[in-house]
């Protein structure tokens, strides 16, 4: 699994008034491996994610994509440059249909402007043509393409789950980050997510995953970084990772006093 | 489409082309609040992409029709005795108010919902009140007295103030108009509509549901907010320059928050976000208070033998308690978008 370094993150630091959210947090993935970033609540896993996917200015460090600094603060540059996220508690659009959720996310990708869509010219026609089979091919992707004309909201718990996916890799990221893919799913839906990481990864893409779900984390990442009070303590593969003793002190209180 | 959309289709042209014919035997003032409906409609529609499709609630959208009756009015009239031929003061106007829509957006991009309708609203009033009083020192408005005697629509050498005959029908100056803004009205409504099922029109729906998503989706929502705000605009200027071309005469007076509000009415009475909802609600709106106007007062003398109530007060107690009505039992319009609905229609 030691590919070339795909994002490098420098002394990432954050800070809300008072709280240091994050301190100097440095990171590197490689590319096309899972990797996990874990955490006891309110670590700043979420922070983390959302200064690197733009949506938070950052106080200090930078990242690097494919060895190139992220334009942070603007996310429609960050996917562009290829990073694409989910979020933890669901977010989409509720009242479009599915298909048109995984549609809004080919917008980066796609450029017909006011004038072609007024006009309808046949190049507006061609890629909104395209637009479509790609948003049904990713649909079919992640298995919900029997749902592809219910609208977002009317879609079950772990459904949303994958259309939220759909619309992340309709934006063809390099790197597709999971907010915490499985909360809130039972066993079922958390093994036949498993087998959609597993499958992403085979086909090339590189994951970052926040989870909860230890067992899930330890079973599919490659390499695990562990966030405690906004600092990383800990970067291994998971075996190693499980037994630190800083790690285990974070997740249990120091043992015995 | 099969032959029988092809011919319900036919009807409804021909019936649409033959209004003005029947309504003028019924008085030319129908005609021309016809007109004015249709108008309405027009800023209904402009106002449907701001508020409608990207959701970003605009309570001065008047002062994008007062920009365009304002800049057809300055270069058709004596007031700088510019003449300038409609079709380059139209596209003008259009682009004036587009402008104006950026420049209204650009400060707000940040806001959203009650915020956002508080900024709007000022606007809309600093544009009116720079129109009252633009006359010192340079007079470019003409202040609250407005601006007259401003040139009409002539296509062809035709002037659309006058009576013609064609084919022995008598087609007056109203009528004429009816025609032309039918012709604009259908292209408005295909730009919607259009609008709506592109990628343009997927982005400002995905903002109005969830702005954070869209903008980690890959969607420049700065950009796209803004070219909601000129495009809505443009409608906007577009049917202020119409405006200015049938009525002859502009002043601040006409641009007032009340108007605004109104065309607001029709685009929420009538379900935000839907093309026809909208149309539906312009419609009403701009028909009930007229046909009000003409029945109040004889069912009262009818009924009563004298005029209890005055008509004006009544009209709109009738107007609003409707409205209030059917925001309690329709809450999302009476034809609400339906993308459910529009998308299996698709399929064929």
């Amino acid at each position: 699994m030691s590919g070339e370094v795909l994002l490098e993150a420098r002394n990432i630091g954050k800070r809300f008034g008072g709280v240091q959210a994050l301190k100097d947090v440095s990171l590197t993935i490689r590319a096309r491996e899972i990797y996990g970033l874990i955490g006891p609540n309110g670590a700043g896993k979420t922070t983390f994610f959302n200064v690197m996917t733009g949506l938070y200015p950052r106080d200090g460090g930078e990242v690097l994509f494919g060895g190139v600094p992220l334009e942070l603060g603007t996310p429609y540059l960050v996917a562009q440059a290829g990073i694409a996220r989910t979020f933890q508690n669901i977010r989409l659009f509720g009242n479009m249909t599915a298909i048109e959720n995984v549609m809004v996310g080919r917008h980066v990708r796609t450029h017909v402007g006011v004038f072609g869509a007024i006009l309808r010219t046949p190049g507006q026609r061609a890629e909104e043509a395209a637009i479509r089979r790609r948003a049904d091919e990713l649909l079919h992707y992640v298995g919900i393409s029997h749902r592809a004309n219910d609208l977002a909201r009317n879609l079950s718990y772990g459904d949303q789950r994958r259309l939220e996916i759909a619309r992340a890799l309709a934006t063809e990221p390099q790197l597709l980050a999971l907010d915490e893919p499985a909360a809130g799913m039972n066993a079922t839906e958390t093994v036949a997510l498993r087998k959609l990481i597993e499958g992403l990864r085979a086909d090339g893409l590189t994951v970052l995953l926040i989870e909860h779900d230890v067992k899930l984390v330890m079973g599919l990442c490659d390499r695990v970084a562990v966030l405690d009070y906004g600092e990383k303590i800990a970067e291994d593969v998971p075996g190693v990772v499980q037994k630190d003793p800083k790690v285990i002190e974070a997740y249990l209180g120091a043992g015995g006093d | 489409m099969s032959t029988k959309k092809w011919f319900g289709l036919a009807l409804v042209v021909l019936a649409l082309l033959a209004l003005p014919l029947v309504l003028t035997s019924v008085g030319t003032a129908w005609v021309r609040i016809t007109n004015l409906a249709i108008l309405f409609v027009f800023l209904a529609l402009g106002l449907n992409i701001v508020v409608g499709m990207a959701g970003l609630l605009d309570l001065g959208y008047i002062a994008f029709f007062a920009v365009g009756a304002y800049v057809y009015a300055l270069l058709a009239s004596p007031h700088f005795g510019l003449h300038l031929p409609f079709w380059i003061i139209l596209p003008l106007g259009a682009l004036f108010a587009g402008m104006a829509g950026a420049i209204l957006g650009a400060p707000t991009l940040r806001l959203r919902g009650d915020y956002l309708a508080i900024v709007t609203l000022g606007f809309g009033e600093i544009v009116r009140i720079f129109m009252n009083n633009l006359s010192q020192p340079f007079n470019i408005t003409n202040g609250p007295k407005g601006i007259t005697l401003i040139d009409g629509l002539n296509v062809a050498g035709m002037n659309f103030t006058a009576t013609h005959t064609l084919f022995g029908i008598p087609f007056t100056g109203p009528a004429k108009y009816y025609y032309v803004l039918l012709i604009l009205l259908t292209l408005v409504i295909v730009v919607n509509l259009r609008l709506q099922k592109s990628r343009i029109g997927r982005a400002w729906v995905a903002i109005r549901e969830d702005e954070l998503a869209a903008k980690a989706a890959g969607i420049n929502t700065r950009n796209m907010k803004l070219l909601a705000f000129a495009m809505g605009a443009s409608f906007g200027g577009t049917a202020g320059g119409m405006f200015a071309a049938m009525q002859g005469f502009v002043s601040p007076e006409s641009f007032i928050l009340h108007e605004s509000i109104l065309v607001l009415a029709m685009v929420v009475l009538g379900g935000m976000g839907n093309v026809w909802g909208v149309l539906a609600g312009a419609m009403l709106l701009s028909f009930v208070p007229e046909f009000l106007r003409y029945t109040v007062e004889p069912v009262q003398q009818m009924l009563f033998g004298k005029l209890l109530v005055d008509p004006e007060v009544l009209r709109m107690l009738i107007f609003g308690g409707a409205l209030v009505l059917t925001m309690r039992f329709r809450p999302a319009g009476l034809w609400p978008e339906s993308r459910h609905k529009l998308e299996m229609n698709e399929e064929k």
